[in-house]
């Protein structure tokens, strides 16, 4: 593989540049020293007042940010139980030849084309939907709404990421342990859950990103106490440029710089370990793949 | 592998395990939608609700200029979104992948901070640099290219800017996995067999990179017809996407199966353009990453 060339550098720095500069704005209007209350551009001074505004109880963010953090902690949960246990029922499905069998197989294939379907519609379209159903139902909106809908969303994440890393694995281990005498329970407790285990991970934090970060779908069943952190950053931000949001933006730049860049230094710790012990054993790290 | 024996039995047994997941995503996602779309064929009731009888009124009233010109809009925002998506995050996922592997353990930190952030924080980075008194105004005044401030925030621009920007994550992470999969032989066999460096591009490269254009497309051009908070805050009144119409119409007008209708001629264009990427061999893994 060839090397990039200087000006790929310089695109690539472009580019990052461009998609940072909107989030610098913020970082730096968050330390204004201007007093004024709404829109107001003029940078006069380093001063920390929007952050106290922010922390101030009568702002209002705290309950949002509960709300949020207790909605993503219910549906990433209730996502992994039924989006892994849904991976490892799907993936590797017998050939059946039967009317019958082939009627249940694609009953099954089409349970699981719907399970995917909230990555793939607009988000306003599930929302609606989600909104009218729970009213259907007659389900209060509020904590229970909130968390009935993110499992909508939060399920395909996982069980994509689970079904990608149980299609790699070789079906003989659980053979073998079934050729050995284990019961189904003790093959899936002891081979196939923790095989799958760094996938359900993985699925769990892209899971849990997602629920935090969702505006959309709150917007349409959250209940009049019960405002997500997105749904009232949009009540504020809708009307005017209220500066104390420069602030929250901030405070939640840096929550998500530090889970990114800990969860970058694990995986290349792995990565260098694992090259090492490549090395180790006399091979390449290119031989990997 | 043989249908019946051991572990034909186990295989079967094991399906159950899926029973859940499918259950919930019946309920939730299926029902739903087969539910919103029952809505759209009603009459608007009293107060928030909907009854017989069943009629097509609410797509003749679709069939008017006010929404066809919304949907034209939507569409050409859309459209944008993914080309610009394109043009600018092909290039930089291409010379991503051929980084360096600590380069591209930051420039991958990089990307993935803005993705994880929330995109109401991001976009309202724009609204400050887009304002009247706002930073990009400010500068073009001090270096004496413009007189008065130039409008740009509440503008069609404005929001084309702001799609881009939410969008690009979503078109630079898919190609990439693509690129960082991609056999490079066949690259530099191409080159060793006398293929300029344009016509290897385009003849292998771009066919096995392929998979990953066409669900960066489908992610960023879907999402932006119903992104209704991004042109309520960057464009204000002046760009109705499709998205502020099944907005205004549930929460302002509270028509129901009005709403409902806009949302089925929605999930309509999604199924097209989801029917057209799995024509085209696309799978539902290559959407999360």
């Amino acid at each position: 593989m060839k090397k990039n060339s200087a000006w790929a550098g310089v695109y690539m720095a472009l580019v990052l540049v461009l998609l940072y500069l909107p989030i610098l704005v913020v970082v730096l209007f968050s330390f204004n020293g201007n007093p004024g209350r709404t829109a107001n551009f003029h940078f006069e001074g380093f001063s920390l007042q929007w952050y106290r505004a922010l922390f101030d109880p009568a702002t209002g963010y705290g309950q949002p940010l509960r709300t949020s953090l207790m909605v993503a902690l219910w549906s990433v949960a209730l996502s992994a139980l039924l989006g892994s246990l849904g991976a490892i029922g799907l993936v590797r499905r017998p050939v059946r030849r039967s009317i019958l069998g082939r009627v249940g197989n694609l009953a099954l294939t089409l349970g699981e084309q719907i399970a995917v379907l909230p990555i793939m519609i607009p988000e306003i379209i599930l929302g609606i939907a989600l909104m009218v159903l729970l009213t259907l139902f007659g389900i209060p909106f509020g904590m229970l709404s909130l968390v009935l809908s993110h499992v909508a969303f939060c399920v395909p994440y996982i069980f994509i990421t689970v079904r990608g890393r149980l299609a790699s694995m070789d079906p003989g281990l659980e053979e073998a342990a079934r050729d050995l005498g284990a019961t189904p329970l003790k093959v899936l407790t002891t081979i196939t859950l923790p095989l799958a285990m760094p996938a359900v991970v993985s699925g769990c934090l892209l899971a849990f990103a997602m629920s935090m970060d969702d505006f959309v779908i709150s917007f349409f069943v959250n209940g009049p106490q019960t405002n997500t952190l997105p749904v009232k950053i949009y009540s504020s931000v809708k009307v005017g440029v209220p500066p104390h949001v420069n602030a929250l933006c901030t405070v939640m730049l840096v929550v998500v710089f530090l889970i990114v860049a800990f969860s970058q230094m694990l995986q290349s710790g792995k990565l260098r370990r694992q090259e090492r012990r490549d090395n180790r054993d006399g091979r390449t790290a290119d031989a990997q793949d | 592998m043989k249908p019946d024996g051991v572990t034909g039995r186990f295989q079967r047994s094991r399906e159950a395990l899926a029973f859940p997941m499918i259950a919930y995503a019946a309920v939730f996602v299926g029902l739903s939608l087969l539910y919103v779309i029952g809505l759209s064929l009603m009459t608007r009731g009293e107060d928030f609700s909907a009854g017989v009888p069943y009629t097509l009124d609410n797509f003749a009233r679709i069939a008017s200029p006010l929404y066809l010109r919304s949907l034209l809009q939507s569409l050409r925002l859309a459209f944008f979104t993914a080309l610009f998506c394109l043009l600018l995050g092909y290039p930089f996922a291409y010379f991503m992948a051929k980084a360096s592997a600590r380069a591209r353990t930051w420039i991958m930190l990089l990307l993935i901070v803005p993705f994880w952030t929330n995109a109401l924080i991001r976009i309202y980075g724009w609204k400050i640099l887009f304002a009247a008194n706002g930073p990009i105004n400010a500068t073009l005044m001090a270096i004496g290219l413009i007189s008065r401030p130039l409008k740009l925030l509440y503008t069609e621009f404005a929001v084309q800017v702001g799609m881009v920007y939410a969008m690009i994550p979503f078109m630079v992470l898919p190609v990439y996995s693509a690129v960082e999969r991609m056999d490079w032989a066949m690259v530099e066999a191409s080159r060793d067999l006398g293929a300029s460096p344009a016509r290897a591009f385009l003849t292998v490269t771009l066919p096995m990179t392929l998979p990953g254009v066409l669900a960066g497309l489908v992610l960023t051009f879907i999402p932006s017809i119903g992104l209704f908070f991004l042109s309520d805050i960057l464009g204000g009144s002046n760009t109705m996407l499709w998205g502020n119409m099944v907005h205004n119409e549930l929460l302002k007008s509270r028509d129901l199966p009005f709403a409902a209708a806009l949302s089925v001629v929605l999930l309509a264009l999604t199924g097209m353009v989801i029917l057209i990427y799995r024509r085209m061999g696309g799978r539902a893994e290559n959407m999360v990453f």
